[in-house]
C-alpha cells in the first residue's frame, strides 16, 4: 500500500495465535455455510466475507468487550470474530428454531448484543447513523465504550454516509468508521462509480478526518490501526475513517461465481490471502508449525460440531410467528 | 389546572420527561438556542442544557438513525422531525430499522425512543410542508403512533411515549399549536392506545383524530341544534395500539359510523377502522360506513383550496345529515 500510513506492531505470542485462530474459524464456517447453501440446507442468502477475515479479526482483538460491533449483511466474520458462537450461527442460517435470531432474522441481520454486536444491517449506509448515535450515547453516558461500524465500500456512495460522517466529526463521538474495501460494489468496479481513487480515504478531508488507508489483508496492521483509532475515540478525540484495502475471494451473494473480474486479478488477490500469510509469519517468528495445525485441527471439529448441532435443531413454530415486535414480547396493536 | 397552548404542552411534557429522567436526550434541526423553528421547545436548552438538548445539521437520516442507536444502548432519545413530510428522507431509518429490529433479533434490543414531527395543514405551506402522514406510519408493523388533540393530551401522550419501551412517532399538529386548554398540574401521563369519548349522543359516531377532533365536536353541536341528530364523538388519540372496543361500543349503540380523516383517502387509518367494523360490528349496523377525508391528491397551498380538500364543520354535517336521508 503506498498510502499505508500504519505499520504492523509486531504483537505478542497469545495475540497473534488468537488472531490466527479467529481468522480461521471464519474462513471454515464460510467454506462450510457456501457446502451447504449448494446443498439446500442454507436457504435465503448469504454474502460471504472469505478473503477478508483479517479486518474483523484484527478490529476484534482490538477492541473491549463492551465496545459496540455495527457490521453489514456480510456480517459473519464480524460476528464470529466477536466470539458468538457458531452452532447459533448456522442453525439461523439454516432457519432452525435455535438460530441466533430465532429463525427470524436470517443470514444479513445477524446480532448478539451479549458479545457486543449490535447488528448486521441488511440497507447499505443505515447503520452508519445507527453506530453514531451508540457512540453518542457513550459518550454521554461517560461509558468509555467504542463503537466499530464496518460498511463495504459501495457504501460510501449513499447519503447515510456523509451525514453520518458529518455529524459524528461534529459531535466528537468515540465511532471508528472502517470501509471494507474489497474493490466491488456488488457486481461492479468500485472505481467504476466513484468520483476518487479510495473510495472512503480521498473523502476522510471532508470531515476534518486524516485518510488512513490498511493493507486489509494484514492482520497485525489491521490491528494495529485498529488499536490506535479506538484508543484516540477512547481518549474523546473523536471518530476515524479507516479505509481497509482487502478482496472478497467468491462473488458478492448465494452463487455468484464473481465471473465479472479478471481471472489474473483475482489469483493476484488469492495469493495474498491473509490466512496462509499470517500462519507463514507466525512460523517464521518462531511459532511451531504443529501449534498451528492443531488450532486448525481444533477449528475444523467446532464447525463440524456447530453443524451437527444446528442440522439437529428443530424448525421455529407458528407460536413465536407474532412474537417481539414489541417489547412486551407481543404484536398486539388493537383492544 | 393550568392553561397552556398546544405548544406550550409540547415543552412541558419534554421537560416533565427530562426532569425525571436523565437517560431522556433529545436531537433536532434548530431545537437548542433557536427553540425550534415552531418554538416547541424553547426554554428547554436552558434548562437542560446543550449535552441534552442536542441540535443537529440538516441530516434526517442521521437524525433518526442516531435515535435508534442511543436508544438501543440505554438512552431514551426524542427525535425532532421538523415536517412530518420529512419522514419520506427518513423513511429507511423510520421502516426499516426502528420498526423491524426488534422483531429481527428476536426480541434482543429495546427501542425507547420518541419521534416528535409537525403534522397536517392549516398553515398553507403546500404539499410537502403540510400532508397528514399518520397513516405512513400507521401502516408499518414496529410502530406506535399517537396524534393529540388537545394540550393536556399532548402532554400526557409525550410523557407516555416517553416512558414506553417501544417506538412511539407522535404527530404533533400545527393547526392546533396556539390552542388553548386545561392541563393538570403536576406529573401527567395519558396512556397510550386509549381513545376518549368527548361527547355522548345516540345517532352515530364519529371518529377523529387531532385537527379533526374539534371540527368533529363543531360539526356535532350543529347536527343536535339544526338537525336533531345526537352523536357520539370519538377522539382516537392514537392509532397504534388502537382502542378498537371504544369504537365498537360506540357502533353498537349509535348503528352508524363516519371516520373524519385529514390524510388522504386511499389507505388512510378510517379505511382500517372502517374495515374493523364492517368484520366485528356489522350485525348493529343500521347505514353504509362513510369516510369524510381530504381528497386522494397532494395538498395546494392556496388557502382557499386548502380549506376545500380538508374536511370542514361544514362538510361533516353535510356528509352526516346527507348519508342519513340516504339510508332512511
Amino acid at each position: 500500500m503506498a498510502t499505508a500510513t500504519v505499520a504492523p506492531a509486531g504483537l505478542d505470542r497469545e495475540t497473534g495465535l488468537t488472531l490466527y485462530r479467529l481468522m480461521q474459524e471464519c474462513r471454515l464456517l464460510e467454506t462450510r455455510a457456501q457446502e451447504l447453501f449448494f446443498e439446500g440446507l442454507v436457504r435465503g442468502t448469504t454474502h460471504l466475507g472469505v478473503g477478508q477475515e483479517a479486518v474483523a479479526a484484527g478490529f476484534a482483538v482490538a477492541m473491549r468487550p463492551d465496545d459496540y460491533t455495527f457490521c453489514t449483511y456480510r456480517g459473519h466474520n464480524h460476528n464470529i470474530a466477536r466470539g458468538v458462537p457458531l452452532a447459533p450461527i448456522l442453525a439461523e442460517l439454516f432457519g432452525r428454531s435455535t438460530g441466533l435470531l430465532g429463525g427470524k432474522g436470517g443470514s444479513m441481520h445477524l446480532t448478539s448484543v451479549e458479545h457486543g454486536v449490535l447488528g448486521s444491517y441488511a440497507i447499505v449506509g443505515a447503520h452508519l447513523p445507527i453506530a453514531l448515535g451508540a457512540a453518542w450515547s457513550a459518550q454521554y453516558r461517560r461509558s468509555g465504550q467504542v463503537a466499530v461500524c464496518f460498511f463495504g465500500d459501495g457504501t460510501t456512495n449513499i447519503g447515510a454516509f456523509h451525514e453520518a460522517l458529518n455529524m459524528a466529526a461534529v459531535w466528537k463521538v468515540p465511532v471508528v468508521f472502517v470501509c471494507e474495501n474489497n474493490q466491488y460494489m456488488e457486481y461492479t468496479p468500485i472505481g467504476a462509480v466513484t468520483a476518487v481513487a479510495r473510495p472512503a480515504a480521498d473523502r476522510a478531508s471532508a470531515y476534518g478526518l486524516d485518510p488512513i488507508v490498511v493493507d486489509g489483508n494484514d492482520v497485525e496492521a489491521v490491528h494495529a490501526a485498529a488499536t490506535e483509532a479506538i484508543g484516540r475515540a477512547r481518549d474523546g478525540d473523536g471518530p476515524s475513517l479507516i479505509e481497509a484495502v482487502t478482496y472478497r475471494h467468491g462473488g458478492h451473494s448465494r452463487a455468484d461465481p464473481g465471473k465479472y473480474r479478471p481471472d489474473d486479478e483475482v489469483a493476484a488477490w488469492k495469493a495474498r490471502d491473509p490466512i496462509p500469510a499470517y500462519r507463514a509469519r507466525l512460523e517464521a517468528a518462531g511459532v511451531d508449525a504443529s501449534e498451528l495445525d492443531s488450532i486448525d485441527e481444533a477449528t475444523r471439529a467446532k464447525v463440524a460440531a456447530a453443524e451437527e448441532e444446528a442440522r439437529a435443531a428443530p424448525e421455529p413454530t407458528a407460536e413465536v410467528l407474532e412474537t417481539q415486535v414489541w417489547a412486551d414480547g407481543t404484536s398486539r396493536w388493537r383492544n | 389546572m393550568g392553561e397552556l397552548t398546544y405548544r406550550q404542552a409540547v415543552a412541558a411534557g419534554i421537560a416533565q420527561e427530562m426532569e425525571r429522567d436523565e437517560t431522556v436526550v433529545m436531537l433536532g434541526e434548530d431545537i437548542g438556542s433557536a427553540g425550534g423553528v415552531f418554538k416547541l421547545t424553547e426554554g428547554l436548552i436552558d434548562r437542560f442544557g446543550p449535552e441534552r438538548i442536542r441540535d443537529t445539521p440538516i441530516s434526517e437520516q442521521a437524525i433518526v438513525g442516531a435515535a435508534m442507536g442511543a436508544a438501543m444502548t440505554g438512552l431514551r432519545p426524542i427525535a425532532e422531525l421538523m415536517f412530518s413530510d420529512f419522514f419520506a428522507v427518513s423513511w429507511d431509518m423510520v421502516a426499516n430499522q426502528i420498526a423491524k429490529t426488534r422483531y429481527m433479533t428476536d426480541g434482543q434490543v429495546a427501542l425507547p425512543l420518541v419521534l416528535r414531527t409537525a403534522n397536517g395543514a392549516g398553515l398553507r405551506f403546500g404539499a410537502q410542508h403540510s400532508q397528514s402522514v399518520e397513516n405512513w406510519v400507521m401502516a408499518i408493523p414496529g410502530l406506535k403512533v399517537v396524534a393529540p388533540s388537545t394540550p393536556a393530551d399532548m402532554k400526557g401522550l409525550l410523557a407516555a411515549a416517553v416512558r414506553d419501551d417501544d417506538p412511539v412517532i407522535v404527530c404533533e399538529h400545527k393547526a392546533l399549536f396556539a390552542e388553548k386548554g386545561e392541563v393538570p398540574d403536576g406529573e401527567h401521563v395519558v396512556r397510550l392506545g386509549e381513545a376518549a369519548v368527548l361527547r355522548e349522543g345516540s345517532d352515530v359516531t364519529l371518529v377523529a383524530l387531532a385537527a379533526m377532533v374539534p371540527r368533529a365536536l363543531a360539526a356535532a353541536e350543529r347536527l343536535s341544534v339544526d338537525h336533531g341528530i345526537d352523536a357520539d364523538v370519538i377522539d382516537l388519540r392514537s392509532l397504534i395500539p388502537l382502542d378498537a372496543q371504544a369504537i365498537l361500543r360506540s357502533v353498537a349503540k349509535t348503528s352508524r359510523l363516519f371516520t373524519v380523516e385529514e390524510n388522504p383517502r386511499v389507505g388512510g387509518w378510517g379505511a382500517e377502522i372502517v374495515s374493523l367494523v364492517a368484520d366485528e360490528g356489522f350485525y348493529s349496523l343500521d347505514a353504509p360506513l362513510v369516510r369524510i377525508t381530504t381528497p386522494h391528491i397532494p395538498l395546494p397551498s392556496a388557502a382557499a383550496l386548502e380549506d376545500l380538500a380538508v374536511p370542514s364543520v361544514d362538510r361533516i354535517v353535510e356528509t352526516v345529515t346527507r348519508r342519513l336521508d340516504e339510508a332512511r
